[in-house]
């Protein structure tokens, strides 16, 4: 019998709600699902909201009854940003977080290193924005909780999975006993620990790094700007790193590295606690301010993934596909990535507008994803917590020479998390014109956003299915391209056509953006009318043409959508 | 091509005094991390990071 505990989690900031968990007595049978979702994190709920925008009910089973413990993931990046704005969480998250773009690192101290994330007028969100992952869970459930298509079910931890012909039983624990669901499709978004993966004796490859560091949340009041600050070799913490990031509510983020040898236990007694984060405000000149503990934990870095993301009925995402390394903000913000990719991709193989092929795309493509983070996150990785003795020697090496040589300071750079660009993605286009255009993103990059007046990006309009973005002065699109778009949508794809370009709305186009003085056009690197980009649902772009026609066009999805 | 520019004995043998005094001025406990710093400014120097690989093969060689 599962119990989850009923007591809200302490929290000095965060009023935890605790939630009425789901009892198979209390609903009829359950006919077989399509999608169960297991886990009700990031990863989790994304994959639900994407799903229900194509359509495609989902179940998600959560073993608690409460939103997760602790500030956990707190820096959400740009294109998280524009991901939750897809699920319609994103302005919740700007109205209540902090935005900042600036880090610097320290050595001896002076301020050897400073990050500039540039933020382009086009772009409506900021580098990063510094939130609680309670109250990103938080907006996410609220979403989740209004969609029909989604039924939500606390205190229900899965327990066993068994693979069937096509599809997976699940044996599901409540608090009133167990009971089992049949689903077409188990998504395991449980997180780093999976006992799904575990069970399923599924090896992870990569590296594990023996440095931990204390995440420690207190309460204080800094005069400080939200900033990102990092702290190599200081006095009281001799050889390790020190990081510091500012969060709503007066909270700061307090992550120190243990020195060698040193246990998880001991380094969370209370007394060990004390004495290490006075000394970091003592070394900031901020000895004595008062604060208070809210949460804490230790972390140890990993670059870990799965080689294949889907297995029978089984797909992995978010941490539960792989463990990557906080520096560099990459475990949320890859799993919003591996949702809105995973989310279209199933819901199209599930209603048949796409065979299996589309998964094994899905997989393939953020498999490559996690690979290219764990050779970049390693970089920093390596640089924070030095694995071996040389890695520590170049270091130090590296923190000496900053003081004087500019040609080392790039190494603090933390590489910071930026979506994956599917290059050579098996949805890409043969046979259009990619390699003629000089600007815009190219195949499987995410899109440009592009300002079109007060509060209003081109980003704002798209989403939801492909987009075909035609660059055009006509006043209609042309016959035999409209035929495509038809006969495209008769299969149940959805396809909208936006015009670009023209100050009358276009005739055959479902949206007309004037863009009077070129911003879009520049942006995207079209020199003149009769350009086209086609985006994947989520928002990628899988073909571009300098002169699009409808036999590329047709070819173009054809491709996108693998039978 | 010009030819890579190498040291004169003259230079070679100042070469050797400096190196050899630097490490003993920087002392046991950091004669090492000297070592490495010193690395770094003359890869930098260098500007070629495949040079400097083969450098590093030839310096791990009969040690």
């Amino acid at each position: 019998m599962h119990q989850p505990t009923t007591q809200p989690r302490p929290s000095i900031y965060y009023p935890y709600q605790v939630f009425q968990p789901w009892l198979p007595s209390q609903h009829p049978p359950q006919p077989r699902h399509r999608v169960v979702i297991a886990g009700s994190g990031p990863a989790g709920m994304v994959t639900a909201l994407e799903l229900a925008r194509h359509g495609v009910p989902s179940v998600i089973v959560t073993a608690e009854l409460q939103f997760s413990q602790g500030s956990r993931a707190i820096v959400f990046t740009r294109r998280s940003m524009e991901i939750l704005q897809q699920v319609g969480t994103a302005d919740r998250m700007t109205a209540n977080g902090l935005p900042w773009r600036f880090g610097n690192s320290f050595y001896r101290g002076q301020r050897v290193f400073r990050m500039e994330a540039p933020h382009d007028p086009d772009d409506r969100f900021f580098p990063m924005l510094n939130i609680q992952q309670q109250y990103m869970e938080e907006y996410l459930f609220d979403a989740c909780a209004a969609n029909p298509l989604i039924d939500f079910r606390w205190g229900n931890k899965v327990e066993g999975v068994t693979q069937r012909q096509g599809y997976a039983e699940v044996r599901v624990d409540t608090p009133e006993g167990d009971y089992t669901l049949q689903t077409n499709w188990l998504v395991d978004a449980t997180g780093g620990r999976s006992a799904i993966r575990t069970a399923m004796n599924l090896q992870m490859e990569g590296a594990s790094y023996e440095g931990f560091f204390v995440i420690a949340d207190i309460r204080i009041d800094l005069p400080l700007p939200t900033e990102r600050l990092a702290f190599f070799d200081p006095d009281w913490n001799p050889g390790n790193t020190v990081l510091m990031h500012r969060e709503p509510h007066g909270i700061w983020r307090v992550d120190y590295q243990l020195p060698p040898g040193e246990t998880p236990e001991q380094a969370l007694r209370p007394e060990s606690l004390q004495a290490r984060i006075d000394a970091q405000l003592a070394m900031i000149g901020h000895g004595g301010t008062p604060w208070e503990m809210d949460w804490c934990s230790v972390y140890s870095a990993r670059t870990l993934t799965l080689p294949d993301y889907v297995h029978g009925s089984v797909i992995f995402t978010g941490d539960a596909a792989h463990l990557l390394p906080i520096f560099g903000v990459r475990g949320a913000n890859t799993g919003f990535q591996d949702a809105q990719s995973l989310g279209w991709q199933l819901a199209f193989v599930i209603k048949g507008l796409a065979g299996p092929g589309l998964l094994a795309n899905h997989s393939a493509e953020r498999v490559g994803a996690a690979r290219e983070i764990i050779e970049e996150g390693g970089k920093s990785t390596r640089f924070m917590t030095p694995p071996s003795r040389g890695f520590s020697l170049l270091r130090n090496a590296v923190l000496s020479l900053s003081l004087t040589q500019d040609f080392v300071r790039p190494l603090y750079h933390w590489r910071t998390s930026r979506p994956h660009e599917y290059t050579r993605s098996a949805l890409n286009s043969p046979g259009d014109d990619n390699r003629l255009f000089t600007a815009g993103p190219a195949h499987g990059a995410p899109p440009q956003n592009v300002r079109l007046g007060a509060d209003d990006f081109l980003l704002d309009h798209l989403g939801g299915g492909f987009e075909l973005l035609v660059f055009t002065e006509a006043d209609a699109i042309a016959p035999p391209l409209l035929a495509v778009v038809e006969a495209t949508r008769q299969r149940g794809v959805p396809l909208r056509v936006t015009a670009i370009g023209a100050a009358r709305p276009v005739s055959g186009a479902d949206q007309t953006l004037p863009d009077a003085d070129g911003r879009v056009r520049r942006r995207y690197g079209v020199q003149a009318s009769g350009g086209a980009y086609l985006l994947r649902p989520d928002q990628h772009v899988c073909a571009r043409w300098i002169t699009l026609d409808a036999h590329r066009l047709q070819a173009a999805l054809a491709t996108a959508l693998p039978q | 091509m010009n030819a890579p520019q190498t040291l004169s004995l003259a230079g070679l043998e100042a070469v050797y005094d400096a190196l050899a005094t630097a490490i003993d001025q920087a002392g046991p406990e950091k004669s090492e991390l000297f070592l490495v710093k010193l690395a770094l400014l003359n890869a930098q120097a260098l500007g070629d990071a495949d040079a400097f690989r083969r450098q590093i093969d030839t310096a791990l060689r009969d040690l």
